[in-house]
C-alpha cells in the first residue's frame, strides 16, 4: 500500500464523515424541509458507521499526512465518546425539533460537520491542523446555536458565541504564531523533540504557550474564559445545548490534553501552575455561581464549568494516571449530561418547554420514574458513591494526590461539597415540594430509551467498571508512553 | 537598489497614509475607496518581496471581491458616521493622556523584556531558492501534497460557512410569482384568446 493510501485509510472515519455530510446536503437540497426527520436518522446512521470504521483502525500510534494527523489509542477513545455524544443528542432532540419548528435537515448536516471538526481536533498533530479542526467545529456550532432564527434568545446566543469564540481563536492563533516564530515549527512531534533534554526555552515561546492555553481554556469553558457559557447554554435550543455540553467539550478537553502533554510535555513546570489555577477557579466558580440559578439550563452551564475544573485536576497531575482519570471522567460526564438533558427535554407542560427548577416540584409524585432517574444523575454529578460520578472524581483526585497536589485536591473535594448543595436542591424540590402540574405525556420513546441507557450506566457503573477503565488506560498509555 | 528602496518607501507610505484615511474619512464610501488604495499598495510591497502570487491574490480577492462587497454594504446601509463620531473631540484629551501613559508603561516593560532567541532551527517547510522554483509553483507544490489535508479541511470550512449563511438568512416567501417557462410555452392560443365576430354597429 502506498504511503498516501495508508494515510487515507488512517483518516477513513473523517473522510467518511466528510463525504456522507456532503451527500446528506444533497439529500437536504432535493428533499427540502420535509426530509428533516429522515436526515436526523441518516446523521445518526452516518455517525454509527463512523464508529464502526473507527473501531477497525489500528490501535498503535501512527502519524499521517506528513505528520499533520495522528491516529492513536487516545484519539480513538475520545473520538468514540464524541461520536456517541453526537448520536445521543441528535436522537434526544427529535421531539423538540418537531414541536418547536426547528425541523430543517441542515441541522443534522451541521452536526455531522461539527463532529468531523471535533475528530480532526482530537487527531491534530500540528498547530495548523489543530486550528483548522477547531474552526470547522466552531463554525458549525455558531450556526446551530442560532438555529431558531426567529427566536431572539437563540440568535443572541449564536452571536455572542460567535464574537467571543472568534476572539479566543484570535488569541490561539497569536499564541501559535509566537510558538512558530520561536521554534521554527508547528508540528507537535518536532516541538516535542525540541524541548528534550535541558534546553533553555525562550521566554517568547512560553508567552505563546500561554496564549494557546487561553484559547483552549475558552473552548472547554474554563474560568476565567467561561463568560459565554451560561448565556449560550440558556439561549440555544435545548438539543443544541445538550450537544454543546458534551461533544465539543470532550473534543476540546482531548485537544487540551494532547497539546499540553505531547508537544509541551517537557515544559510541565511552565504550564502546570496555570492549569492548577484554572482548575481551582473553574471548580469554585462552578460551585458557587450555580447556587443562585433558577433556570436549569443555566445551572447545567455552571455545572459543566465545574466539571471541566475537576477534569483539569487530572491534567494538572501531568501523569499517565491523570490522563486516564480525565478520559474516564469525560466518559462518565458524557453519560450524566446526556441523561440530564434528556430529562430537561422531557420538561414540557401544555405543549411548551419549561426550564425553571421550580417546575420540577413534586415530580416524584407525578412522574416517579423520571424523578428517580434525574435524582440519580444529580447524586452522580455531586459525586456520591456508588454512582458513576464518584468514580470519575476519584480517578482524577488520586493521581493529583500522588503528584503531590494535595491542596488542589482538598479544594476540589470542598468545592464538590458546595456543588452538592445545588444538585441536592433539585432532588429536594422533586421529592419534598408540593407537586406542580404534571408534565406532558408521552415523553417519546427515544427519550425513554436514552434515559434507560444512561440511567443504567450511571447507576451500575460500579458493578462493571473494567471495560471503560481499560479503555481509558489504553488511551492514557498512547498519550504518555 | 535605489529604485527598490524608493518603491518600498512609496508603497509603504501610501499604505500607511491610506490606512489612516480609512479610519478618519467622514464619508464611509471614501473609507472603502482608501481601503482599496491600501490593498493595492500592500500588493506592491508583496511584489517587492518577491511574493508575486500573494500580491495577485490580494488584488483579486481583496480588491475584486471583499472591497466591492464592502462598498455595496456601505452604500446600502444608511450609516451616519458623523453622528457616531459626536463627542469624539470631548473625549480626545483624556484618551490621549491614557494612551500616553499606556505607551510609557509599555516602553518601560518592553525595554527590560527579552524574549530570548529562537531555539532549534527546524523550519517546517524550508523555503526553496527562488532561482529553482518560483513562488507560485512552490506554493502549489506544498499546498496539494504536504498540506492536502489542511487544504481539504479549509474547503470544508468554507462549505460550512456557506451552509450557515444560507440556513440563517434564506427565507422561502409565499406568494412569489415565479416565471414558469414550461407553462408559458405550453399555452395555446385557444386557451387564452377568444375570437368573436362582432357585427358592425353593435357591441359585444
Amino acid at each position: 500500500m502506498s504511503a498516501f493510501a495508508n494515510d487515507l485509510s488512517l483518516a477513513a472515519p473523517e473522510i467518511w464523515l466528510a463525504l456522507a455530510g456532503m451527500a446528506m446536503l444533497m439529500y437536504a437540497a432535493f428533499r427540502g424541509d420535509r426530509g428533516w426527520r429522515e436526515s436526523v436518522w441518516l446523521a445518526v446512521g452516518v455517525l454509527a458507521v463512523a464508529l464502526v470504521i473507527l473501531a477497525d483502525r489500528p490501535m498503535m500510534t501512527v502519524a499521517a499526512f506528513d505528520g499533520l494527523f495522528v491516529s492513536d489509542g487516545f484519539a480513538m477513545f475520545m473520538k468514540q465518546l464524541v461520536l456517541i455524544g453526537g448520536m445521543a443528542t441528535l436522537v434526544a432532540g427529535l421531539g423538540y425539533m418537531k414541536r418547536e419548528g426547528m425541523g430543517r435537515p441542515e441541522y443534522a448536516v451541521l452536526i455531522v460537520f461539527a463532529t468531523l471538526g471535533m475528530m480532526m481536533m482530537i487527531s491534530a498533530n500540528d498547530l495548523i491542523a489543530l486550528y483548522v479542526g477547531l474552526e470547522l467545529q466552531s463554525l458549525s456550532l455558531y450556526v446551530v446555536a442560532s438555529f431558531q432564527r426567529d427566536s431572539l434568545r437563540s440568535t443572541e446566543a449564536g452571536l455572542k458565541y460567535f464574537v467571543l469564540a472568534a476572539l479566543s481563536s484570535g488569541m490561539l492563533l497569536y499564541g501559535a504564531s509566537l510558538v512558530y516564530g520561536f521554534s521554527g515549527t508547528t508540528g507537535f512531534t518536532a516541538l516535542a523533540t525540541l524541548f528534550e533534554g535541558d534546553v533553555a526555552v525562550p521566554f517568547g515561546l512560553v508567552i505563546g504557550l500561554v496564549f494557546v492555553m487561553a484559547g483552549l481554556a475558552f473552548k472547554v469553558s474554563a474560568v476565567p474564559f467561561h463568560m459565554w457559557t451560561p448565556d449560550v447554554y440558556e439561549g440555544a435550543p435545548t438539543p443544541v445545548t445538550a450537544f454543546f455540553s458534551v461533544a465539543p467539550k470532550i473534543a476540546a478537553m482531548a485537544l487540551f490534553l494532547r497539546v499540553m502533554l505531547q508537544p509541551f510535555g517537557e515544559l510541565v513546570g511552565d504550564w502546570q501552575q496555570i492549569v492548577i489555577f484554572i482548575a481551582i477557579a473553574s471548580m469554585l466558580l462552578g460551585a458557587f455561581a450555580a447556587i443562585g440559578q433558577n433556570n436549569i439550563k443555566r445551572l447545567m452551564a455552571y455545572s459543566s464549568i465545574s466539571h471541566v475544573g475537576y477534569a483539569l485536576v487530572g491534567l494538572a497531575a501531568g501523569t499517565a494516571d491523570g490522563v486516564r482519570g480525565v478520559a474516564l471522567y469525560m466518559a462518565i460526564y458524557l453519560a450524566m449530561n446526556v441523561g440530564t438533558f434528556a430529562c430537561i427535554l422531557a420538561m414540557r407542560r401544555d405543549g411548551r418547554m419549561v426550564e425553571t427548577i421550580t417546575d420540577l416540584a413534586g415530580l416524584s409524585r407525578t412522574r416517579p420514574l423520571l424523578a428517580l432517574v434525574l435524582g440519580a444523575f444529580m447524586f452522580s454529578m455531586a459525586g456520591i458513591p456508588p454512582l458513576a460520578g464518584f468514580f470519575g472524581k476519584l480517578y482524577v483526585f488520586l493521581p493529583a494526590i500522588e503528584a503531590g497536589l494535595v491542596w488542589l485536591t482538598v479544594i476540589g473535594v470542598l468545592s464538590s461539597c458546595v456543588a452538592a448543595y445545588y444538585y441536592l436542591r433539585i432532588v429536594k424540590i422533586m421529592y419534598f415540594d408540593e407537586p406542580a402540574a404534571a408534565f406532558d405525556r408521552p415523553m417519546g420513546a427515544e427519550l425513554s430509551g436514552l434515559l434507560l441507557l444512561t440511567g443504567l450506566f450511571v447507576g451500575f457503573f460500579f458493578l462493571l467498571p473494567e471495560p471503560l477503565l481499560a479503555g481509558a488506560e489504553q488511551a492514557a498509555a498512547a498519550l504518555m508512553p | 537598489m535605489t529604485i527598490q528602496a524608493l518603491a518600498f518607501y512609496l508603497f509603504a507610505s501610501v499604505t500607511v497614509a491610506s490606512g489612516v484615511a480609512v479610519v478618519t474619512a467622514r464619508n464611509p464610501v471614501h473609507s472603502v475607496l482608501f481601503l482599496i488604495l491600501a490593498f493595492f499598495n500592500a500588493a506592491g510591497l508583496f511584489v517587492l518581496m518577491g511574493a508575486e502570487f500573494l500580491a495577485m491574490i490580494l488584488v483579486i480577492v481583496y480588491v475584486g471581491a471583499v472591497a466591492v462587497l464592502f462598498l455595496f454594504v456601505v452604500m446600502m446601509l444608511d450609516i451616519n458616521v458623523t453622528e457616531l463620531r459626536q463627542g469624539f473631540l470631548n473625549y480626545l484629551p483624556v484618551g490621549l493622556i491614557v494612551g500616553a501613559i499606556l505607551l510609557f508603561e509599555l516602553l518601560l516593560v518592553i525595554g527590560s523584556l527579552t524574549l530570548g532567541s529562537s531555539i532549534g532551527v527546524l523550519p517546517a517547510a524550508p523555503t526553496p531558492s527562488v532561482l529553482d522554483v518560483d513562488n507560485t509553483q512552490a506554493l502549489g507544490n506544498l499546498l496539494y501534497t504536504r498540506y492536502v489535508y489542511l487544504f481539504q479541511a479549509a474547503g470544508l470550512i468554507l462549505l460550512v460557512a456557506m451552509i450557515g449563511a444560507i440556513v440563517l438568512t434564506h427565507r422561502s416567501r409565499v406568494g412569489v410569482r415565479r416565471q414558469r417557462i414550461a407553462a408559458q410555452i405550453a399555452r395555446r392560443p385557444e386557451q387564452t384568446v377568444e375570437l368573436r365576430k362582432v357585427a358592425s354597429g353593435e357591441g359585444v
